[in-house]
Order: C-alpha cells, then structure tokens, then sequence
C-alpha cells in the first residue's frame, strides 16, 4: 500500500471468549496526516486502540512502527517507543489533584532510576519547555482539578508529546468538549500534523471529522468496511459504510397514528442550536436517529423532566406540558427507559418483581404498606408478556442475561397505561432475541399512547419504527415515513451534509 | 458489551447478594443463610450450660437492658445505611439528648415531658443539618457527621462550662440548681414492668422492642422503606423512578438522630444525671451491631432485624464471658472480633458467588 506509512497495522484479530471482536484490521497511518476511524458502538474501536496501545495482547496480526515490528507489551512500552495514546476519558490521563506543572512531567518522576528527591524548580523550567513547544497557555501552578475540561484534555495531549510521539491515537477527544474548546484542540493537532506525526483520531462528530480528515477509515463488526481518501472525502458513503449496508428484516406494517398525544414547538437544547418543533400521535412509534453525541439523551432527559428547557413550549393530550421532575413526568403519565441500564435503571440489591414495582409502589401499596402478592401478580404477568427467561419472579437481577435485564427495566414502565413512553437506546447490550420480543411487544402495545425510541443504530429503528426523525447538532434535521425510506437522504442528514448547506 | 449491574461505589459498605439460584450449592445457601443464627443459638446453649444462672430471665432481660440504648443507637443507623450513608454522630446525638434532658430538669426546673420534647427536637434538628450538609452542601456522609460528632461533643459541654450535671450541682454563677431529676422521667431508666414474674422487664427493654418492630416494618413492609433501600443501592435508578430521592436521605438522617436522641434520654434516666463522661463507647458499639446485622439471613445489606440480632448476639457474648468470670477489659477485644468475624463472614463467603 502506501510506501511512506510510519504505522501499520496488518490483519489484526482479538477475540474475547467467543465474541470476536476485532477480525483482521488492517490500517496504515502516515506522517502529518489525520486518519479519522468511524465506527458504531461495538464496532471494535476501543478494542483496535487498546491492542495498539499495548493493552491488549492481538490474538494473531502485525504492528509495524517505522518499518520494525512492534509488538508492545504494556503501554508504557509503546509510550517509550514512540505510540501515545489520549483516552477517551480525559481524567485517565491527568491526575486532578496535582498541578499542571507535575502532571506534564509525570511520566519522569516514575520508574526505576529516577532520581529519588524531587526538585520542584526543575520540574517546573522542564515543564514549562513542554508546554511552550505545545503552545499550552495554560498557568503551570493551577490545579488540574480547577481546570476546564478542555485544558485538562490539553495538558493530557501535552503530557503525551513530551515523549515525542511518531504516533498519536485520540479516542474521541472532543466527547465532552463545548464547540469553542474544541476548536483550540483542532489548532493543536494541525500544528502536531504540521510537526509530521501520524495521528489516528477516533471520532463520531462529523464537525470534528469534516474540520480534520484527511482520511476516513470506517470500522464495522470488527472490519475496515472502508477507506476514503482523496482530495474531496466522502462524508456520507464514510456514514454509510459505519452503520452498515442496511440488512433486510422483518417488514414491519407502519401505521400512521390517531390523534396527537405530544407535541413540541420551537424547542431548544442547548443554547445557540436551532429549535425545532414535532408530534407524536397516538399508537405510532417514532424513532429518533443520529449519531452519538447530538443530543438524543438530552432530548430524553428533558421529556422526562430530568433537565430543563432552555427554550419552547410542549403540549400533552392538548395541555401545556412542563415537568419540573421526574416525578411530574410519570405523574402526567411520561415513561423514561433510561439509557445504560446498570446505570440508570436496575437496582442490583432488589430482586425482579421489586424491580418491575419501583416507580408504581405507590399504586400497588395499601395507606403505604407493600402489598408484595400484588407486586408479584403484576411481575409474572410480565415476566410472561416478555418472555423474560428466570425460574421465578424472585430471581436476583445478576442472574439474569443483558437481555432479560433489558426486558425488566422495559415491563417496569409497561406495567402501568403511559400517554408517552419513552425509550432511550433500549437495545444496547440486547441479543438479537431480545430485541426482537422488546420490539413486537413495544409494537403490540402500542395503541393508547404515543411511542419514542432513541436509537443510534438505524437497522434498529428499521426493525420498530413507524416513523424516523433524525437528529443532528442538538436539532432536527429530517423525518421519513418508514416506507420506501429515501437512504441517501437519511444518510445525508445523519452525517449532517443537509445542514452545511442550510 | 453487556454490563453486570454492579454495585456502585458508595460509603457504606456493601457486598453483592448471594446467588440464590444456579451454581450455588444447598449446604453452603444454607450455611450463608443460617449460619450466625445457629451460632448465636450454640453460644447460648454453651453457655447455659457452663455459666449457672445464664439460662433464667432475669439473665435474659439484664442482656436485654445492657444492649438496649446501643441497640436503638443501631437501628437508627441501619436507616442510614440502607440509604448509602452512614452516621458517625449518633454517639455525640445520644450524650447530648441526655445532657440536655438533665439541664432542662435540674437547671430550668423543667418536668419529664418538656425534658423528653426537648431531646426530640434536638435529634430533629441534627438529624435536618445533617441530611443539608450531606445532600444540599454535597459533604461526603462520613466527613460531615464525623464533623457534627465532634461539634456536638464540645457543644454539650458549654452550658455547664465542662461540668456534669447532677441534682443539687453548683452551677458556673455560683448558686446551686434547684431543679431536680423528675420521677417520672427516671422511671424511664428504672421502672420494671411484670412479665411473667414480678418487675421484670425494664422501660427500656420495651423501647428497644417497640422500636426495633417499628423501623422492621418500615424497611420492611412499607413503601417508603423500599425506596429507602432503592435509593441506597442505586441513587440514579430510584431517582429516574421517580423518589424525591432528597427527601429519603435527609429521612435517614433524621431518624438516625431521632433514634439517638431517644438513646440519649434512656442513659440520662437510667443515670439519673447528665454525666459528661458516659456514652464513649455508645457510636462504636452500635455502628458494630448494625455491621454484624449483614451476615444475618445472608442479607449482606443492613436490616433491622439483623441488627437488633447484631446487638442482642454482643450482649449475650458479654454477659456469658462476664458470668465465667471473663475480665471486663477483655471486652472490647471480644466486641471487635465479632464485627471482624461477622464482616468476612458477609463479604468473603457470601460475597463469593458474584461475577
């Protein structure tokens, strides 16, 4: 392939069990370019830049830096031989109660040789040549913890050129930056490309990627599905190629939906962005669609009341609605199956039918005392409804699959006549099974309330939907009627080409 | 990519539950279940038959008596614990609620029943500032009652400039308290009631019952208990299901205080003066008992019944040692090798089937 690549990666694989993770990677990074990985959740990427990095060991496969192999067996291996990693995690790579002066030379104050006694002066003039070769502005006394998270993001990309890098991976560094925050990391990494490093940056903000590529290498199922390169890159066939060739599936009978049970007008997420105005109606599921990061969950959290409205007005069954909690919301009869489910859903000490009870306690108790008979009734009923596998309704959550698990958190909010139901990435960590039983009991169901589901995957929103919006940029950039779906256009609006051109 | 839902970090300790389905053997379900119930009923079996007069009820009910105000001490902090948090000041609560009791009665003259409000108001309160630092100010629960522990320990020690506090004491302007400990509020500490044989059971014997019954069923059977324990094992979850969940921590930390402050007025009535160097050991033993009560049942999380079994199994312990002429400095060891003991036995061997 190309002769003048520093970094190659060649048909790399790594299996985890019998879950095969990465299948034959192959990957070469030049010097002074920027390499853009796309890839969905689960494609592989965290599992391709921890094998670089030395934290994984590939199953079979090459590495080859500067024309040798490289076979590292711990990060700081590949540190020491030029291939610097900047997590995903920003306080990974600082420590946050030490001053940025300490956490730029941190890297020299550890290991065997070192010298034992500790010269602050030194450490700060040697720091202070590090942070002015990287153009950091940042006062080398301050506390990495007082720190905005973009300075932090800095010092850690600072702290990792101090080792002169010929390679440096960025695990989407711009996840919890603000626009402004990540421009000035962009400044950053086109002097390091100017510099002559080879960088691989991982991300799925497509103003990150237009703003960056050079190239565009799109990972799927543990693949590179495609490369794009080229004075003029391909936004859209990268997306494209990212969420997959769109697999046929069980045709669904899209439904058009009564009377309107919910709608927004001029609504705004995030201060600056363009409102945007929907409906729901009554026995219709709608999918929103879009990349990590464009605000789904915000736009969740703030149906449910867990966050506020900066700006615009909803109506439920035709009266203002403006829940100033969660509480309000499932009062009003608005449902959340809240993304992430060990996170925002289960509670580990309380068994199944507890589970399925938790936020209708209130219903199933007498003047406040449990009636734990009429929480178990209401438990089986949808233990048999969902097809959840267990021996009895008072199994423990942790022996249940992630799809049963799945399965609880969803009959919790079942259990109870919603007028909006709202489901945040609902299939994350969900087999195939699973997913198909959520979806027909979701579809079954559906009559009496208006339906939302978020979802980043667009086959998942093939499989359930009834009507696609899409998201992009904290607004709404485009909906199609699951029939005959136009593909270029959803693609193009969820790589947000649309919204360059308004 | 699936997760396990695993605990989340928090304060207070906790271990997974035990597999009650799968891989887990019978014996060994059976052993996590009843294991420290069968060994507090083969201590007492042991020493029935080694220490004459253990098996009687005057025994039982001086066991009873010795654990009763650490064991409502305890109970109270279950409450915190089953919300993810933990009370280090209800050892100061409970020495200030008899301070105060004995101050109102012998200084301003005060009758058992304003004695008794103002202590209740007092745990109240502690118990209102505790949950506002904790949940408002976002002080870690420890620091901020271990921060309160120690206000209150000097607080209680001001209005009497450092004295404790009898009937007839010399107060710091130099005339004498006139105000004398009322009857009826040292019946409190003293007045038996007939149960079987005559004078046998003493008030605070009874306290103790109704109260452990009274948190049992809360945590238990009511709804707003089991949010409680929804909010301690996981906060976001109970939170997007709709639990003021504020409103249950701060919960917590008033019954805490409230409980400690009852504890505060059995130990003044029992006393029968405001006796600044007594209820050192009060904090250590009931956060002990309230530990002990996880390998109770296998729970591996706090219960009140677990606790109140945590207490009575130190008290019996200590009495049966006492009985056989054990010294009384060997106690503490024999207290600190029960919690050690009881904390393995919920983490290490219940602990083990998590993934």
């Amino acid at each position: 392939m190309n002769a003048t690549a520093i970094f190659r990666v060649e048909n790399l694989r790594k299996s985890f069990g019998p879950n095969r993770v990465l299948d034959g990677v192959s990957i070469d990074l030049q010097p002074g370019t920027v390499t853009v990985l796309m890839g969905a959740n689960g494609a592989g990427k965290s599992t391709l830049v921890k094998t670089v990095c030395g934290v994984y060991q590939p199953d079979s496969g090459s590495l080859t830096l500067d024309g040798a192999p490289f076979a590292p067996a711990s990060t700081a291996e590949a540190i020491r031989a030029g291939v610097v990693t900047v997590h995903q995690n920003i306080n990974d790579g600082v420590i946050a109660d030490l001053d940025v002066a300490t956490n730029l030379m941190l890297d020299r104050l550890t290991g065997w040789g070192k010298p034992v006694l500790f010269n602050p002066f030194r450490i700060r003039r040697e720091a202070r040549e590090v942070a002015d070769k990287m153009g950091l502005t940042v006062d080398l006394r301050a506390e990495v913890a007082d720190l905005p998270l973009a300075d932090r993001q800095m010092v850690a990309i600072a702290r990792a050129m101090a080792h002169k890098p010929k390679v440096l991976i960025l695990d989407e560094p711009t996840s919890s930056l603000s626009s402004a925050e990540a421009e000035r990391l962009f400044d950053l990494v086109e002097r390091l490309k100017a510099g002559g490093v080879a960088i691989l940056y991982i991300s799925h903000r497509m103003s990150d990627i237009r703003r960056l590529a050079d190239r565009i290498v799109s990972l799927r199922d543990g693949r590179i599905v495609g490369t794009f390169d080229g004075p003029v890159l391909d936004y859209e066939g990268a997306v494209n190629a990212m969420l997959g060739e769109i697999i046929s599936h069980d045709r669904i009978e899209v439904r058009d939906g009564g009377d309107i049970v919910f709608s927004a007008r001029n609504l705004t997420l995030k201060a600056g962005r363009k409102p945007f105005s929907f409906d729901l109606k009554d026995g219709e599921i709608v999918a929103i669609t879009g990349l990590v990061g464009v605000g789904k969950t915000d736009l969740a959290e703030t149906l449910f009341g867990a966050r506020r409205v900066v700006s615009g007005d909803m109506t439920l069954s035709g009266r203002p609605y403006r829940p100033r909690s969660a509480a309000d919301a499932i009062a009003t009869g608005v449902f959340l199956v809240a993304k992430d489910r060990s996170a925002s859903s289960i509670v580990p000490d309380f068994n199944i039918y507890e589970n399925i009870s938790l936020p209708f306690l209130k219903n199933l108790s007498l003047v406040g005392v449990s009636a734990r008979s009429r929480e178990r009734e209401r438990a089986r009923a949808q233990i048999d409804a969902l097809g959840i596998v267990c021996r009895t309704e008072r199994d423990e959550m942790f022996t249940l699959s992630g799809g049963n698990q799945q399965k609880v958190t969803v009959a919790r909010w079942l259990a109870e006549p919603a007028r909006l139901l709202i489901l945040d990435e609902p299939f994350q960590g969900v087999d195939i099974a699973a997913r198909r039983d959520i979806a027909r009991k979701l579809r079954a169901s559906a009559d009496g309330r208006a339906t939302l589901v978020f979802l980043t995957e667009l086959d998942e929103a093939f499989e359930i939907a009834d009507r696609i919006l899409v998201m992009s940029e904290h607004t709404l950039c485009g909906e199609h009627i699951n029939r005959n779906l136009d593909m270029e256009r959803l693609l193009a609006e969820i790589s947000g080409q649309t919204m360059t051109v308004n | 990519m699936n997760t396990d839902a695993t605990n989340t970090a928090q304060s207070a300790p906790k271990a997974t539950k035990t597999a009650k389905a799968g891989s887990s053997t019978p014996t060994r379900d059976f052993a996590i279940r009843y294991g420290f119930l069968l060994l507090v009923f083969a201590i007492v079996v042991y020493f029935s038959i080694m220490a004459d007069g253990f098996a009687s009820p005057q025994s039982a009910v001086f066991i009873l008596q010795s654990v009763s105000i650490t064991g409502i001490l305890a109970l109270g902090v279950t409450a915190t614990l089953v919300a993810g948090g933990f009370d280090l000041s209800i050892g100061s609560v409970a020495t200030t609620a008899m301070m105060a009791s004995s101050y109102v009665m012998v200084v301003m003259n005060g009758d058992a029943l304003s004695a008794t409000l103002v202590c209740l108001a007092i745990g109240i309160l502690i118990g209102l500032i505790n949950g506002f630092l904790i949940v408002y100010m976002r002080v870690p629960d420890l620091l901020a009652t271990l921060g309160m522990m120690f206000l209150l320990l000097g607080l209680q020690r001001i209005p009497t400039e450092g004295r404790s506090i009898a009937t007839g004491m010399t107060l710091p302007d130099g005339s004498v308290a006139s105000g004398t400990f009322s009857p009826s509020f040292l019946a409190l500490g003293r007045y038996r009631f007939d149960f079987v044989i005559p004078n046998l059971v003493p008030a605070s014997v009874v306290v103790l019952v109704v109260l452990a019954i009274v948190i049992w069923f809360f945590l238990e059977y009511t709804r707003f208990g089991r949010m409680m324990y929804a909010v301690g094992s996981n906060e976001r979850a109970a939170s997007l299901a709709g639990a003021p969940v504020k409103g249950y921590k701060i919960l917590a930390y008033v019954i805490s205080a409230i409980f400690a402050s009852i504890g505060g007025i059995l130990l003044a009535a029992r006393l029968g003066r405001g006796d600044i160097a007594s209820g050192n050991n009060l904090l250590l033993d009931a956060v002990a008992a309230a530990l002990t009560g996880f390998a109770v049942l296998g729970a591996a999380k706090p219960n009140a019944f677990g606790t109140a079994i945590g207490a009575l199994f130190v008290g019996i312990l200590l009495q049966g040692l006492t009985m056989m002429n054990a010294p009384y400095y060997t106690q503490d060891f024999v207290k600190g090798v029960v919690l050690v003991f009881a904390l393995v036995f919920t983490f290490a061997l219940s602990g083990r089937n998590r993934r």
